[in-house]
C-alpha cells in the first residue's frame, strides 16, 4: 500500500513535470500565429530548441511509470483512449521534427511553421481532452474501446482550457527570456491568456462539481471545503500577482521578469492539486484505484532505487542544462 | 472483407518499430564516432577531427530527432494496441523500460541540448563531456531495451500468478540467456552501420572531388574500424546463432530452412524457396555438411528442424530464411570491403580507386538494411510467440474496432513516408553543403563563436543591466566594461 502510494506520487510528479515543461514549449507553438515575422518565429523556436527533447521525455517517463507500477491502468487508459492518444502522437511527431528541419529549410519554411504550430496545438488539445474525459469517467463495458465516449462538450472545453493554459505558460516564458518587442507583445498576450485561463479553471471546476457527485462530496461534505479552500484562494492571489507584474511592465516599472512564469507554474500546480483531490485514489475514476492497479512488490521494490537515485539526478542536470542557457535568448546564429 | 484487428495491430507495430530502429542504429554508432573525433581533436589539436565532429553532428541531430519522435510512439503502442500484453507483462517489462528512461533517455536529452547548441556556452572539456554522456546514454538505452526484448525471447526468472508474470529473480530476468549475445550483436551492428554511413559519404566526396582532406580522413578511419568490427561481428553472430540453436531451435530451423524433425549432415543453403505447404524447400542449392559445421561446430552435427513442432507453432519460414540471408550477405560484403580497403591502402590507391569508392558509396545504407533484416529474423523467427513458448501474439491484442486501427495504420504509413522523404532530402542537403570550412572553424575557435563566449557575454550583459538599474549615472563606465 505505502509503496503503491509512493508510485502514485511519482506518477503525479512525472505528469506535473511534463505538463509544466512541455506545457511551455507546446505553448510556444500555440502562440506562433500571434508572431508573424520570420525573425520572431526564429526567436520563439530558438528559445526552446535546446530543451524540448528533455521536456518531452517526461511524457515517456509518465507512460513507463504507469506501465511499470500500474500495468492494468496503463493497459486500460491507453487502449480506451486509442484515438486521442494516437492523434496526440501524430501531432507530436510533426512538431518534433519541425525543430530539426525548420532552421535548415529555405523554401519549405512556411510548412514547418504550420507543422510546428498545428502539431503543438493539437497535441495540447488532445491532452486536455484526455484529461476531461478521464475526469468524467470511462464507461465500464466493452464498448469503451469502440465508442467515442471521449468526445463530449466537457472534454472539448478541457481541451481548449489546456491549450490556453499552455499558451499562458509560453507567453510568460517568453516574457522572461526575451527583450523589446517580443517581450512587450508576450506581456500583452499573457495578460489576455491569464484571464482566459482563470475563467476556464472556474468553469471547469464548477462544471465538475455540478456533474460529478463524488467529486462534489469530496469538496463540500463536512468541513472539507474549509481545508481545501486555500487551493482556490491561493490560485486567485497568484493570478493577481502575475497580472500586476505583467501590467506594470507596460508602464515600464516592472523588474520581475521571471515572476509571471513562476506564478503561471504555480497556477498549474494548484489546478493539478485540485484535480488529484477530486480523483484520489482512482487512476480510472470509479473503476480502478492505484492500489488495485499496483504491480507486485517485487517489481515496485526493484524500481525503487532507480527512482530515488535518478529522479533527483535528472532534476539536477536538467536544472544545470537550463542554467547553461540562462539569460535572454540571443538571436545570433548559435548551434551545431 | 473482414478486417482482423490482430493482424492490423501487428502490421502497425512492425511498421512503426521498423521505422524507428533505422534511426537509433545510426545514432548509437554515430554518437560514438563523434565522441572519438572530438576526443582526438582535444588531444591532438588536429583541426580535421573537429571538422569531422562538427559536420557529422548535423546528420546526427536530425537522425536523433527522428528517433525521438518515432520512439515516443512505441512507448505508448504497447498499451494502445496490445493492452492485454502490457497488463500481463507490465510487472517485468515496465520496470526495465522505466530504467531505460531514467538512466538513458533523460541523460541523452539533457546533454544533447549542450552537445548541439552549447559550443559557445561551455568550455571544450565540458562540451566533450556532454558528447560522452550522450554516447553513453545511447549505449545504456540499447542495453535496457535489448534486455526487455531478450527476456521475451528467452524468458527466465519469472513466475506466473493469476495469469500475470511476476518476477522471482531480477538478475535472471536481466541476464537472461540470450541477452549478452543480442546486445553485443546489436551494438556492434550499430557501430558498423555508422561506420559505413560515414565511409559512404566520404567516398562520395572523393568521387566528386569535394572536401578531399576531410573525406580522406573519414574514409581511412572508417575502413580501419570496419576491418576490426566486421570480423568481430561475424564471430559474435556465430555465438548468437549457437545460442538461438539452444534456446529457440525452431527459429534456427527457419533461418536455415531445415524441415526434418531432426537432421544431421545439414547443408548450408545458398538458395532455396522454403515452401510451408509442402514442408520442404524448392530449388535448393547448398554446400553439403557446411551447415552442420557452422551450427554445431562439428562435421555431422544434428539440429532440430521445423517439423519437430506442429505447423501452428512455426514462423513464416521464407521471410526468416531470406531476411537472414540478406543480413549475412551484407555482413560479408562489408567484410570484403574492409579487406579490399586494406589491400588498396598498401598499394596507396585507397582514395583513388573509383570502382572501390563507388562500391563504398553504394554501401552507405547497407548497415541499416542489415539491421532491419536482422531484426526481422529475430522478431518473425520467434512467432507465433510474443513471450517465447508462453504467450501467443494473437492472444494479447487490444479488442479495438478494426477500422480504427486501419485508420491509424494508414496515417502512420502516410506520415512516415513523408518523414523519411523529408529526412533523406535534408540529409542530401547537408551532404551537399559539406563540412564547415577551416576558416569558419578558426573563427569559432578565436572569435565571436568561441566556446564560452556567449556565456561570458550574457554574464557581462546581466552585470551591466544590474548596474544600470542601480545607478544609471555609471553608464559610460559600463560601456567600457561591455566592450571588454
Amino acid at each position: 500500500m505505502d509503496l503503491a502510494l509512493f508510485y502514485f506520487l511519482v506518477l503525479g510528479f512525472a505528469i506535473f513535470m511534463y505538463v509544466l515543461l512541455d506545457g511551455f514549449d507546446l505553448g510556444i507553438g500555440i502562440l506562433y500565429p500571434w508572431f508573424n515575422q520570420d525573425s520572431e518565429r526564429d526567436h520563439l523556436m530558438r528559445s526552446i530548441s535546446h530543451v524540448w527533447d528533455g521536456n518531452e521525455t517526461w511524457l515517456v517517463f509518465g507512460g513507463v511509470v504507469l506501465f511499470a507500477a500500474f500495468p492494468a491502468a496503463y493497459a486500460g487508459i491507453t487502449s480506451t483512449f486509442y484515438l486521442p492518444i494516437m492523434l496526440m502522437l501524430f501531432a507530436l511527431i510533426f512538431r518534433g521534427v519541425a525543430f530539426e528541419y525548420r532552421f535548415k529549410s529555405d523554401t519549405s519554411r512556411p510548412y514547418w511553421d504550420v507543422a510546428f504550430s498545428a502539431g503543438s496545438a493539437i497535441a495540447a488539445f488532445c491532452q486536455g481532452m484526455l484529461l476531461g474525459s478521464l475526469v468524467q469517467g470511462v464507461p465500464a463495458d466493452v464498448d469503451s474501446l469502440s465508442s467515442l465516449h471521449w468526445v463530449t462538450p466537457f472534454s472539448i472545453l478541457t481541451g481548449f482550457s489546456v491549450m490556453a493554459g499552455y499558451a499562458l505558460l509560453a507567453a510568460c516564458y517568453l516574457f522572461m527570456k526575451s527583450r523589446g518587442r517580443i517581450q512587450t507583445h508576450s506581456a500583452k498576450l499573457a495578460k489576455r491568456l491569464l484571464l482566459i485561463t482563470i475563467l476556464a479553471m472556474v468553469i471547469v471546476s464548477l462544471w465538475t462539481v455540478a456533474s460529478q457527485v463524488d467529486i462534489r462530496q469530496r469538496w463540500f461534505s463536512g468541513f472539507n471545503f474549509l481545508w481545501l479552500s486555500p487551493l482556490p484562494i491561493i490560485t486567485l492571489l497568484v493570478a493577481v500577482l502575475a497580472w500586476r507584474d505583467l501590467h506594470r511592465h507596460s508602464e515600464g516599472k516592472n523588474h520581475h521578469e521571471g515572476r509571471p512564469f513562476w506564478c503561471a507554474a504555480t497556477l498549474f500546480l494548484l489546478g493539478f492539486a485540485g484535480l488529484v483531490v477530486g480523483l484520489f485514489p482512482y487512476l480510472i475514476p470509479r473503476q480502478l484505484t492505484f492500489i488495485d492497479a499496483a504491480s507486485p512488490d517485487s517489481s515496485l521494490l526493484f524500481l525503487l532505487p532507480g527512482i530515488c537515485i535518478f529522479v533527483p539526478l535528472i532534476c539536477a542536470y536538467t536544472f544545470w542544462g537550463y542554467r547553461v542557457f540562462a539569460g535572454k535568448v540571443e538571436d545570433y546564429q548559435e548551434g551545431y | 472483407m473482414d478486417l482482423d484487428v490482430a493482424i492490423l495491430s501487428r502490421i502497425q507495430f512492425a511498421f512503426t518499430v521498423s521505422f524507428h530502429i533505422i534511426f537509433p542504429s545510426i545514432t548509437i554508432g554515430l554518437a560514438t564516432l563523434i565522441a572519438i573525433w572530438e576526443g582526438l581533436w582535444l588531444k591532438t589539436h588536429n583541426p580535421y577531427y573537429l571538422q569531422l565532429a562538427k559536420f557529422w553532428i548535423k546528420p546526427f541531430a536530425i537522425t536523433f530527432g527522428m528517433g525521438v519522435v518515432s520512439g515516443i510512439v512505441l512507448s505508448y503502442e504497447f498499451g494502445t494496441n496490445f493492452s492485454k500484453f502490457s497488463e500481463i507483462t507490465g510487472a517485468v517489462l515496465g520496470p526495465l523500460m522505466a530504467y531505460e528512461v531514467l538512466t538513458a533517455f533523460f541523460m541523452e536529452a539533457g546533454f544533447l541540448g549542450v552537445m548541439l547548441f552549447g559550443w559557445q556556452r561551455v568550455g571544450r572539456k565540458l562540451h566533450f563531456f556532454s558528447t560522452l554522456v550522450v554516447m553513453t546514454g545511447t549505449w545504456i538505452s540499447a542495453f535496457w531495451i535489448i534486455v526487455a526484448n531478450s527476456w521475451m525471447q528467452t524468458p527466465t526468472g519469472y513466475k506466473i500468478i493469476n495469469g500475470k508474470f511476476e518476477v522471482e529473480s531480477w538478475m535472471e530476468v536481466i541476464f537472461n540467456p540470450s541477452m549478452p549475445y543480442r546486445l553485443t550483436h546489436m551494438v556492434v551492428a550499430s557501430l558498423i552501420t555508422a561506420t559505413f554511413v560515414v565511409a559512404g559519404i566520404s567516398a562520395y566526396y572523393l568521387l566528386k572531388k569535394k572536401n578531399i582532406p576531410f573525406a580522406k580522413k573519414g574514409l581511412s578511419m572508417c575502413m580501419w574500424f570496419a576491418l576490426v568490427l566486421t570480423p568481430l561481428q561475424a564471430w559474435i553472430g556465430d555465438m548468437h546463432g549457437l545460442n538461438v540453436r539452444e534456446h529457440q531451435p525452431t527459429k534456427l530451423a527457419a533461418m536455415e530452412g531445415i524441415w526434418p524433425a531432426e537432421e544431421a549432415n545439414v547443408p548450408l543453403l545458398l538458395f532455396a524457396m522454403p515452401n510451408m505447404k509442402t514442408e520442404s524447400n524448392d530449388y535448393e542449392v547448398g554446400i553439403p555438411n557446411l551447415g552442420s559445421m557452422i551450427l554445431t561446430h562439428s562435421w555431422d552435427g544434428a539440429v532440430q528442424g521445423l517439423k519437430a513442432v506442429p505447423p501452428e507453432d512455426r514462423p513464416n519460414v521464407p521471410l526468416v530464411f531470406w531476411s537472414f540471408r540478406v543480413m549475412v550477405g551484407i555482413g560479408f560484403g562489408m567484410m570484403g570491403i574492409a579487406v579490399l580497403a586494406l589491400l588498396l591502402r598498401r598499394k596507396g590507391r585507397l582514395f583513388k580507386n573509383k570502382p572501390f569508392l563507388a562500391l563504398v558509396a553504394l554501401f552507405t545504407p547497407m548497415g541499416v538494411i542489415a539491421v532491419l533484416a536482422g531484426w526481422y529474423v529475430v522478431e518473425i523467427g520467434r512467432q507465433p510467440w510474443i513471450v517465447y513458448n508462453l504467450v501467443r501474439t494473437t492472444e494479447i491484442v487490444s479488442p479495438l474496432p478494426p477500422e480504427r486501427v486501419l485508420f491509424t495504420l494508414i496515417m502512420f504509413v502516410i506520415i512516415y513516408s513523408l518523414l523519411i522523404g523529408v529526412y533523406l532530402y535534408f540529409m542530401r542537403k547537408l551532404i551537399k553543403k559539406g563540412p564547415p570550412s577551416m576558416t569558419a572553424l578558426e573563427q569559432q575557435l578565436i572569435g565571436m563563436k568561441a566556446p564560452g563566449y556567449a556565456l561570458a557575454w550574457v554574464k557581462t550583459l546581466q552585470h551591466k543591466e544590474q548596474q544600470t538599474n542601480e545607478s544609471p549615472a555609471n553608464e559610460s563606465q559600463n560601456k567600457t566594461q561591455g566592450d571588454k
